[in-house]
């Protein structure tokens, strides 16, 4: 077995010294009656090339993003990733090290996490980011609890512009529900909640561009909710376009959470992700995860290492800010480096590709019959209605080998007035052909 | 000291040719920000000009104060950082409860393989079958291996797999009427996420003390047991590297006062193919696809912590779960119609870690998976077996599962501690055994060397700790106090990184 070193002699010498005769007799302490004594009913161990030609077979059975035009977001983006970022990340320093449990030896992982924290926290206008959380939904989940932690206030009010699955994870892990209001699902982004924050609020929190596509005056809802006292939460799933659009720190957020797929992540059927969090320096006591903080080493050098654990799990057991522990390092790591490929100027064109992209794509199908374009603004996603059901019709588009986008349907099943609705975004890797190959499509479906 | 014609040392002259290599091969790195510019991109796009229509009165002002680095000067950064850590590519990685085992790089490629990476997870569902079918195919693999009837995908880690378990254990006692459960209990030597798991979910967090052996004591868990008490949370094989001989006891008393069995099933490694936690007993039970089914951890993730779960708490599992329907399979994503307790996570949980996980089972099969376990857990047996002469094992009389626990004892009157002995071992060319972990036990070490270790390894990391244990009592405290010597940076100072805590790089003006 390629993966086992020992021969049967070297197992027979390593009996020997433990003194019994067989592995059997090191379960010994197992109960008679719980030990498994046939073999498991699964198949038996196989050659690389078998596994690889069983894994090939399963991945041949879906369509890929790059078998036919590609249109879909809904936060998780296909964007282009650096060959050098993925050549990186498979390096065996960074692929098989522990969290940085011995700073001596793992000066590695914590400088690239002291630098991703600082890239985070500038990419947000905030003061401080965390190492990573597992993805933007969980984020956005521990971002509430910690408003509550910092305001001692329960009440929170949600927005009807956030992703709906973000939304089922902020309402799962608040199992009360008391104090949760969540606002429903909005197409137009038109709905304000700030009518709705009172002296009770602990946070409003905010998607941008919302899960419609819609873009969002954040100094006006930051100033509703400081007013009485409550903080504001912004939620982005697309990092891209902080490329473009003013950083939610600069508008007065006090805690922003972002999906950081879209740098240096493939769209992976969903996961692995890295979740992105940032805060205001005052309230680091009260923030999830890990942090990663310089200081010197017994010679003076500078070395970086993990502090302000007494948050944490592992030393304040049930008392601590989260349950979380192991996060998403690696995620973390293609997305620094991803990103400081780009650099400030790479990540503003490739924010200005992108938007311009979404342009022509919503120019495009404005002039197909039956379809109207919801948005006044957007960054590179927006929602459409069609005069049919908009489920069916990514189904017709999907058989014709297009990925038309997400009927919001899907995520929102029980709202007839969302039905014929579809939030569509464009990329980088969008092209003219792909955008005519959709109108033209769609032309014949809505006819 | 001797240079041949390019000038490289051809002896050990004056000048030790240790410290030489050091300096080219061990660097140190600026920070990004002291190595990059603004002003650079190392990504090639064209320049578009837009207008602002779209984008309302939202357009970005302040700078982002970025750098940006050309590829070469990228990877040099990377591949410089990256020296300064230790891998398991490069050696021994004993980290007890975290099993450091070989990252098969078959795992990689698969996991790269366009049908898996360029996939949407919001695709129609006819279009990623092939997807699903991952999914489903792990399902069965950890379902056989556990003998349970579902389990729950979608958990990012073990310790959101630890809420998605008790979450269940919490729903089902809601359905029953019987919320009023506010208790759980958890053993001291837990890993510090189960109670944090616990408190999370609002429970009040009971100690169940160890007896002298360090198995669980049932007739404390029996007393500790009432009509409020939710569940109790044990890990088993425990934290101790022992397994709980009374695990069964242990969930018949528990579910008779009527409460639910949580394991943690981070030891799940030394007991594949030889004990299935379903025959336990257990009613929800994560499973650390980063530790068992050899993902590589990355330098602190991503994790995968899917969750087996019994008859009793299975209809409570979160969204989205798949079934066989009439067209293939079928993707539940929404809690109407069903008794899901909500939904964990955007999406569908750590695809990228369930295709590495379902290439490493392929690869091992069924017998190949029990082998692993039987040698992780004779690995660990042949240290003890070799340790024991000189470290003091608290728990050594017995047979310890596929890690070994010994406490500072051997230490006393040495004037070295258990950090002090960890630093040492760096200077040896190894990474550290977990330390002070777990809490019931003095100045703890726990060394889990994992099925990937050749004999010879095994025996060379055993010569070393031993000849450390033998120096340390023979009182070179020196030694130890000022190590680590032979590691990028000396010891470093974390009360000072603490007290006046610098998280972000700030230009200087």
């Amino acid at each position: 077995m390629r993966y086992l070193p020992h021969s049967d002699a070297d197992r027979a010498h390593m009996l020997a010294t433990v003194g019994v005769n067989s592995s059997d007799e090191l379960f010994d302490v197992v109960p008679a009656d719980l030990r498994l004594r046939k073999a498991l009913d699964l198949p038996d161990h196989a050659p690389e090339y078998g596994v690889e030609a069983h894994m090939k077979a399963l991945a041949s059975k879906n369509h890929t993003g790059a078998d036919g035009p590609f249109f879909i977001g809904a936060g998780a983006y296909r964007h282009h990733v650096p060959a050098s970022v993925d050549h990186l990340i498979q390096r065996s320093e960074w692929l098989t090290a522990y969290t940085p449990y011995q700073p001596e030896i793992s000066q590695g992982t914590l400088q690239m996490l002291f630098e991703f924290q600082t890239q985070v926290a500038n990419l947000m206008g905030m003061e401080v980011a965390n190492a990573s959380m597992y993805d933007g939904s969980t984020a956005a989940a521990e971002a509430i609890l910690m408003a509550r932690r910092v305001t001692r206030r329960k009440k929170i009010i949600v927005s009807g512009g956030l992703h709906p699955q973000y939304r089922d994870v902020i309402k799962t892990y608040l199992s009360d529900e008391e104090g949760l209001v969540c606002r429903p699902s909005n197409a137009q982004g038109t709905a304000s909640i700030i009518d709705q924050v009172d002296e009770t609020t602990a946070a409003i929190l905010v998607q941008t561009p919302d899960f419609y596509g819609h873009l969002h005056d954040l100094e006006a809802l930051a100033e509703a909710a400081h007013a009485k006292g409550a903080l504001l939460i912004v939620v982005v799933t697309e990092i891209v376009a902080l490329g473009l659009i003013e950083a939610p720190g600069a508008c007065g957020a006090d805690i922003v959470v972002a999906e950081g797929q879209s740098l240096g992540n493939p769209l992976g059927f969903g996961g692995p992700y890295v979740g992105l969090m940032a805060t205001r320096q005052k309230f680091v006591r009260q923030m999830p995860g890990r942090l990663c903080g310089q200081t010197v080493d017994a010679d003076g050098t500078r070395g970086f290492v993990l502090t302000l654990s007494t948050r944490e799990q592992h030393i304040r057991r049930e008392k601590a800010t989260s349950n979380i522990c192991t996060n998403a390092g690696l995620c973390a790591l293609a997305f620094t480096i991803h990103l400081s490929l780009l650099g400030e100027i790479g990540l503003t064109k490739l924010a200005k590709i992108n938007h311009a992209n979404a342009c022509k794509l919503a120019i495009a199908l404005d002039k197909v019959s039956g379809v109207e374009v919801l948005n006044k603004t957007f960054f590179n996603e927006f929602t459409i209605q069609l005069n049919k059901n908009a489920g069916q019709t990514i189904q017709a588009l999907a058989d014709r080998g297009i990925m038309g986008g997400l009927p919001v349907s899907r995520l929102e099943p029980g709202r007839d007035d969302l039905s014929n609705l579809i939030v569509l975004a464009a990329t980088e890797l969008t092209s003219e052909q792909d955008i005519e190959a959709l109108t033209t499509a769609l032309t014949e479906e809505l006819s | 000291m001797n240079m041949n014609r390019e000038g490289r040392p051809t002896g050990t002259g004056s000048a030790p040719l240790e410290a030489i290599n050091k300096a080219a091969l061990l660097p140190s790195e600026p920070l990004l920000f002291e190595v990059g510019n603004v002003a650079h991109s190392g990504v090639d796009l064209p320049d578009v000009s837009i207008d602002d229509t779209r984008l309302g009165a939202f357009r970005r002002k302040s700078s982002l104060d970025l750098p940006g680095l050309s590829e070469p000067e990228n990877m040099r950064h990377y591949v410089r950082l990256s020296r300064l850590n230790y891998s398991i590519d490069a050696g021994l990685y004993p980290l007890g409860s975290c099993t450091m085992k070989h990252n098969p790089r078959l795992n990689e490629k698969m996991a790269r393989l366009p049908g898996f990476a360029d996939v949407h997870p919001l695709q129609p569902i006819s279009s990623v079958q092939g997807a699903i079918g991952v999914i489903a195919e792990l399902a069965e693999w950890l379902m056989v291996l556990t003998n349970t009837k579902a389990v729950a995908m979608s958990p990012k880690a073990g310790a959101h797999g630890e809420l998605c378990g008790m979450m269940a254990i919490k729903a089902a006692h809601e359905a029953k009427g019987e919320g009023h459960r506010n208790i759980v209990l958890v053993p001291e030597s837990a890993h510090g996420t189960n109670p944090a798991t616990a408190a999370f979910l609002g429970y009040k967090v009971v100690g169940v003390p160890a007896k002298a052996d360090g198995t669980v004591d049932v007739q404390a868990v029996e007393a500790a047991l009432s009509p409020d008490v939710a569940g109790i949370m044990l890990t088993n094989p425990n934290t101790c590297g022992l397994f709980e001989p009374d695990v069964k006891k242990i969930a018949d008393a528990v579910h008779a006062a009527g409460g639910y069995f949580y394991c943690d099933g981070a030891n799940f490694n030394a007991i594949m193919g030889v004990v299935r936690p379903g025959d336990l007993g257990i009613d929800a039970m994560h499973i650390n696809l980063h530790k068992t089914f050899s993902t590589p951890h990355g330098g602190g993730g991503p994790g995968a912590g899917p969750v087996v779960l019994s008859k009793a708490l299975a209809p409570f599992a979160p969204v989205p779960f798949v079934h066989a329907g009439e067209t293939g399979l079928e993707f539940v994503e929404h809690v109407e119609g069903t008794k899901s307790f909500g939904r964990l996570t955007a999406f569908h949980g750590q695809m990228g870690m369930f295709t590495r996980a379902l290439t490493y089972m392929l690869s091992h099969g069924g017998d190949g998976l029990k082998q692993a376990a039987n040698d992780a857990v004779l690995n660990a047996n042949y240290l003890k077996a070799k340790l024991e002469k000189v470290f003091t094992l608290p728990f050594g009389d017995q047979h310890c599962m596929h890690e070994v626990l010994a406490n500072d004892d051997f230490l006393a009157g040495t004037g070295v501690t258990t950090l002090d002995f960890s630093k040492a071992m760096i200077d040896e060319g190894y990474h550290p055994m977990t330390m002070y972990f777990p809490l019931v036990v003095h100045g703890a070490m726990l060394i889990e060397p994992t099925e990937s270790e050749s004999l010879k390894a095994l025996d060379a990391f055993a010569d070393t700790m031993l000849e450390l244990a033998t120096a340390a009592k023979a009182g070179d405290v020196a030694r130890f106090t000022s190590a680590p010597q032979n590691a990028p940076l000396k010891r470093l100072d974390e009360t000072g990184a603490a007290r006046k805590p610098i998280l972000k790089w700030v230009r200087e003006e």
